[in-house]
């Protein structure tokens, strides 16, 4: 295998991660910033398995089965709130729950 | 070989950039596919096969299609589009994107003067993950399997749909 630049991986990682944290802030359907959590936790995983593969370890790839695992839990218990949220406010609409406010 | 790595990383930033811009979610999961796709590419080059693979199976195949059945059981209407694009004026990014610009430059700033070797990259294949996986970190797996057992319950226990049981009286009030 040829060499891989390091640095460019990890800032690919760091663009990915930021365009999440952007969809999280800026967006208000909930389903999106699901995705956008998404978008963030394999960036966090491509950064471990870049970081694994240069030092020659096998344990960024391990971390990343862990990030799948953990994604897989937090995406069935989000849906789960989403479809319940669907059901109770008819929206997708972050906006809607502001029942606390007042 | 690097070639191919920056064309990946091309193709998965722009695709994620397109997940967070779409206003139809059916199309922003396709975008967010391809870019998990170019991520997949991205960690076959650099020697890591069985998690391309992983990639690939578990999030490709197995947690978009969980959104996908989500997206299909909400059966959102065609006006969710329009409420949302008067939501995306610049007013409404302009701020969160030039702060995460700052966090970028510092990023950009700390890669520059890292001046690590590139060392030879080697083929971690299958055999090594798992015997790194079942020997270290052999708690960590059983937390995992815990906190997926956990997962599950409680998607089940919060996604049923709930009956709403009323008291003997409420009944005979709300019929009269």
């Amino acid at each position: 295998m040829s060499e891989l630049p390091l640095e460019a991986g990890l800032l690919l990682a760091a663009l990915l991660f930021l365009t999440g944290l952007v969809g999280v802030i800026t967006r208000r359907n909930i389903l999106f910033m699901l995705m956008s959590i998404e978008i963030m936790f394999n960036a966090a995983g491509l950064a471990f398995v870049l970081a694994g593969a240069h030092n020659g370890q096998a344990d960024g790839q391990v971390m990343l089965i862990f990030i799948l695992a953990m994604a897989a839990a937090e995406v069935a218990v989000g849906l789960a709130l989403i479809i319940q949220m669907h059901r109770k406010y008819n929206s997708v609409d972050t906006d809607v729950l502001s029942e606390l406010r007042d | 070989m690097n070639i191919i790595f920056y064309i990946a990383a091309i193709v998965a930033f722009v695709a994620t950039v397109m997940v967070v811009t779409r206003k139809n979610a059916v199309h922003a999961l396709l975008y967010l596919i391809v870019s998990l796709l170019a991520v997949s590419v991205i960690f076959f080059i650099s020697g890591a096969p069985f998690v391309a693979a992983l990639e690939v199976i578990v999030y490709a195949g197995a947690i978009l299609v969980l959104f996908v059945f989500a997206i299909m059981m909400l059966n959102l209407g065609a006006n969710s589009g329009k409420e949302e694009s008067k939501l995306l004026k610049p007013n409404a990014w302009i701020t969160p994107a030039i702060l995460s610009l700052i966090l970028l430059c510092e990023l950009v700033y700390v890669f520059i003067n890292y001046d690590g070797a590139s060392v030879e990259l080697r083929v971690i294949g299958p055999q090594e993950v798992s015997q790194s996986l079942f020997g270290g970190y052999m708690l960590a797996v059983e937390l995992t399997g815990m906190l997926l057992m956990a997962g599950v319950v409680g998607a089940y226990h919060i996604g049923k749909e709930k009956k709403r049981e009323y008291h003997r009286y409420l009944q005979t009030n709300e019929n009269s």
